[in-house]
């Protein structure tokens, strides 16, 4: 198993996965100058790598720059600059790793909140070194998915486990429990507590309602869609959990439950919009379709996805999951694409409903030397996958890249498609990203590409169906390059990137299958879904250009049209930070701006296969039944009009716009829709769009 | 004269660890933790005490910073820093500053002597030199 596990963390350390767990990469975080120097005598006694800081903001600065970076993070509690539990959220939320609390207060109702918050562990100081031990146990257990491993002392229980076993008992009513869990009760609590359904379900059964275990929820893609409506269709700023769970009418979910999922979404928005204009900025810098590689970043997110999806819903992440690696490598990002790209494909059978990622690592592939984008691309349809398994684990690079354009498939896939390989796996991304964290999902097509920011997926959903055609077109959805994801490192970026890798999971670029109606040239428009509107940043959308359309497999998932940021005319999609209100329009940050670019690239490069005129249509009925359907998640004030006669696509998004104004802090949605419907320059009229996007680049892209 | 420390409560079994991580790729890993220890105390303790200056007091401010200190004290094994600074905090909860100011004083004497004892112990090892491992053992 360790084998198994040394072998897909391709990405690590060398030297961790072959000795593991000696040369465990630990970063430990603690305030206290004191501890921290016992803490890294103790960790480094056990042969793990350690590295450590004081700040808690120093910390997240170190993750986000390479997720890939640390195995484990062992935090304090009590900070000054941030709390122990808020960046305990962060990190899992971003990066999904495990994450061990440390605490001189050993009290029930602190431990608690340790392990409600998602911490593997809690363990009281002054730390023992038997206990360390053992935390790579942790690390090893989350590879592995959620089964169900025990933290297996070899030693005789200490105390400290005891007391807190006891105590925890004492305030779970664990007494009460059946014997047998009663017995594993101490190692239950050293357990990760994600392995802990049973247990907690036990509990729960066992336990009055006063103490607030839950069995866990997975966040499927349907859920998050559903979820991402909810959200679209009550405002971004009003939407309560109360009301949310009212909407969304499932069995079984908590309050509880949609309130983190609520809170991690917002996260997400936040860090799209932040990846967007980091992107944007990278766009920038790179200049060249490289920027897609931006996205590489993202793929990471993706990847790390993966990760985590092995038990989600998505198997094929796994695959995806190497290649997101490769894509995290971002090396050029243009080979790395490329290459997670194909692995993507490989992971074809992620696809489920997925965007046939097959055909859109093929065509991407293709793409993909063209541009370089494609190869971003890949790593997007991982990203679209890992959306889908992990809504919220997408980190920053796939989704955000993805998720800009769910499905929408601005599929243009034709003249795109050289960008869209590229880009299109951004775009893919993007979609993906476009958190349509419920969109995306809901978008059910499965083609889900890109689940733009959850909400926006749904955009892509609807336009994945239209979206298919692109995908058809080109298949070029290519990775969306994760352009904007990699950017990955802007925090920001990386909170969308989760939710847009997560949403575009739920987009299986191998969803092409059969949905793409006429998606092949369709940028979707709808970029509704694409254009996550990340949070704040969206302005800037990184128009790596790399926008990836993913073509909204038969699912109409929405069709992430990357255009690579083949038109290095990086359109600097702007990712529209809006907190995504509605979602629907995720750029996430990748991608707001490879959206656009990517859109707009294909403009650039002439890529106008898209049969805009022919496309936009079905965009835009599609966008606009997309974002119908997404309950306001599309900004469906964008009316993105195709222009036939350019072949220019002229997609008309409806964007609600207020939806996507509101999610988009600027017109990010234009941007994004300009881009792509605009290939070159073409005048897109947005004018439409309300969301504000302000095309700005769109000419430059073009 | 370690064994003395530990009987008289000055330390506990945290002690022994630092001295097990003491080794020839640190070899003066205790001396540097009870020197950062003591620089970083010093520092808590003087907050306290303008603290505890203040009117009206901040019993949650107080009971902050002497969180800290407690931390720090569990962490090198000092044991009665430890719990002055439990008993400290109880005080504070009770928001009696005759507890508090009480329990500080004998907080602050705690934290002298304890430093002074120690101080004196990394004396004895630096004079005892390499063999301090076996003087150790011994003691």
């Amino acid at each position: 198993m360790v084998e198994a596990w040394k072998e897909s963390s391709m990405g690590r350390g060398g030297e961790q996965t072959d000795q593991f767990p000696v040369g465990m990469r630990v970063l430990a975080v603690d305030d206290d100058p004191t501890c921290l120097m016992v803490l890294e005598a103790l960790l480094r006694r056990c042969r793990y790598h350690v590295t450590t800081t004081n700040q808690a903001t120093v910390a997240l600065k170190l993750l986000r720059e390479n997720r890939d970076k640390f195995d484990l993070v062992i935090s304090d509690v009590h900070m000054p600059d941030m709390d122990g539990f808020k960046l305990l959220e962060l990190v899992g939320l971003e990066m999904d790793l495990p994450v061990i609390m440390l605490s001189v207060n050993g009290e029930t109702k602190t431990v608690m909140k340790g392990i409600t918050h998602g911490a593997c562990d809690y363990l009281l100081k002054p730390v023992r070194i038997e206990e360390l031990k053992n935390i790579w146990q942790h690390v090893v257990r989350r590879k592995f998915g959620h089964r169900d491993y025990g933290v297996f002392d070899n030693r005789e229980d200490s105390e400290n486990h005891q007391t807190f076993c006891n105590e925890g008992a004492q305030g779970l009513n664990i007494s009460e429990l059946p014997k047998q869990n009663g017995n594993l009760c101490r190692k239950r609590k050293d357990r990760d507590d994600e392995d802990d359904d049973d247990f907690e379900e036990t509990v729960l059964e066992n336990e009055d309602p006063s103490t607030h275990k839950k069995p866990r929820v997975v966040w499927s893609i349907d859920l998050h869609r559903k979820f991402v409506a909810a959200v679209n269709q009550l405002g971004i700023d009003k939407a309560v959990p109360k009301r949310i769970l009212e909407l969304m009418n499932v069995d079984k979910l908590t309050r509880e439950n949609v309130a983190s999922h609520l809170q991690k979404y917002r996260l997400y928005l936040k860090r799209l919009s932040a990846v967007a204009s980091k992107q944007a900025s990278l766009v920038a810098a790179l200049g060249g379709s490289e920027s897609s590689y931006l996205h590489m970043g993202s793929l990471d997110g993706f990847m790390n996805f993966q990760a985590f999806t092995t038990s989600g819903q998505l198997p094929p992440l796994t695959s995806l999951q190497q290649s997101g690696v490769i894509g995290r490598a971002n090396t050029s990002g243009m080979g790395l694409c490329r290459h997670s790209s194909s692995e993507l494909v490989q992971a074809g059978h992620i696809n489920n409903t997925r965007i046939p990622t097959n055909d859109l690592i093929r065509s991407e592939g293709v793409n993909l030397h063209r541009n370089q984008h494609g190869s971003l691309l890949q790593g997007i349809p991982t990203s679209l996958e890992l959306e889908h398994l992990q809504p919220k684990r997408v980190q920053e690079a796939n989704c955000e890249l993805l998720g800009g354009f769910p499905g929408n498939g601005l599929p243009n896939g034709n003249p795109h498609s050289s960008y869209v390989s590229a880009t299109s796996n951004a775009l893919m991304l993007q979609t993906l990203q476009q958190k349509t964290h419920s969109s995306g999902f809901v978008n059910h097509s499965s083609t889900r590409t890109l689940p733009i920011s959850s909400d926006s997926f749904h955009v892509n959903a609807g336009s994945s169906s239209q979206i298919p055609d692109l995908a058809r077109c080109n298949n070029t959805w290519q990775c969306a390059p994760l352009n904007g994801y990699t950017s990955n490192n802007s925090s920001a970026s990386s909170l969308t990137n989760d939710y847009l890798v997560k949403s575009t999971n739920k987009f299986p670029v191998s969803q092409r299958s059969n949905n793409y109606p006429n998606v092949s040239s369709a940028i979707r428009p709808p970029l509704q879904d694409p254009f996550i509107v990340r949070d704040g940043q969206n302005q800037a959308c990184s128009s790596s250009g790399q926008t990836m359309v993913r073509p909204t497999n038969a699912d109409g998932e929405t069709k992430v049209i990357n255009f690579s940021s083949a038109c290095n005319s990086k359109q600097r999609l702007e990712p529209k930070e809006n907190n995504i209100s509605d979602h629907d329009v995720m750029f996430t940050s990748f991608s707001s701006s490879t959206l656009l670019n990517n859109f707009m690239i294909d403009p650039v490069s002439g890529n106008q296969s898209m049969s805009n005129s022919h496309h936009n249509k079905t965009m835009d009925q599609n966008i606009i039944s997309h974002t119908h359907a997404i309950p306001s998640s599309l900004p469906q004030n964008c009316n993105i009009d195709k222009s036939d006669s350019d072949g220019f696509l002229k997609v008309k998004y409806n964007l609600q716009g207020q939806k996507l104004q509101r999610g988009i802090g600027g017109c990010s949605l234009d941007d994004i829709v300009s881009s792509v419907i605009k290939p070159e320059g073409d005048e897109i009229s947005f004018a439409e769009c309300d969301s504000g996007f302000d095309f700005y680049h769109r000419g430059a892209c073009l | 004269m370690k064994k003395s420390l530990f009987d008289q409560g000055y330390l506990d079994e945290q002690f022994y660890q630092l001295e097990e991580l003491q080794d020839e790729v640190s070899p003066n890993f205790v001396e540097e933790v009870v020197t950062l220890f003591f620089r970083d105390s010093t520092r808590l303790v003087t907050n306290i005490d303008q603290a505890l200056e203040k009117r009206p007091q901040d019993f949650r401010k107080l009971d902050a910073c002497m969180h800290q200190l407690k931390v720090s004290a569990s962490s090198i094994g000092a044991a009665k820093m430890k719990n002055e600074c439990t008993s400290f905090k109880e005080f504070c909860g009770k928001e009696s500053l005759e507890g508090c100011i009480r329990s500080f004083q004998k907080l602050k004497k705690e934290h002298s002597t304890l430093r002074t004892k120690l101080e004196n112990y990394f004396q004895l090892l630096r004079q005892v030199g390499p063999v301090e491992k076996a003087v150790r053992s011994g003691k």
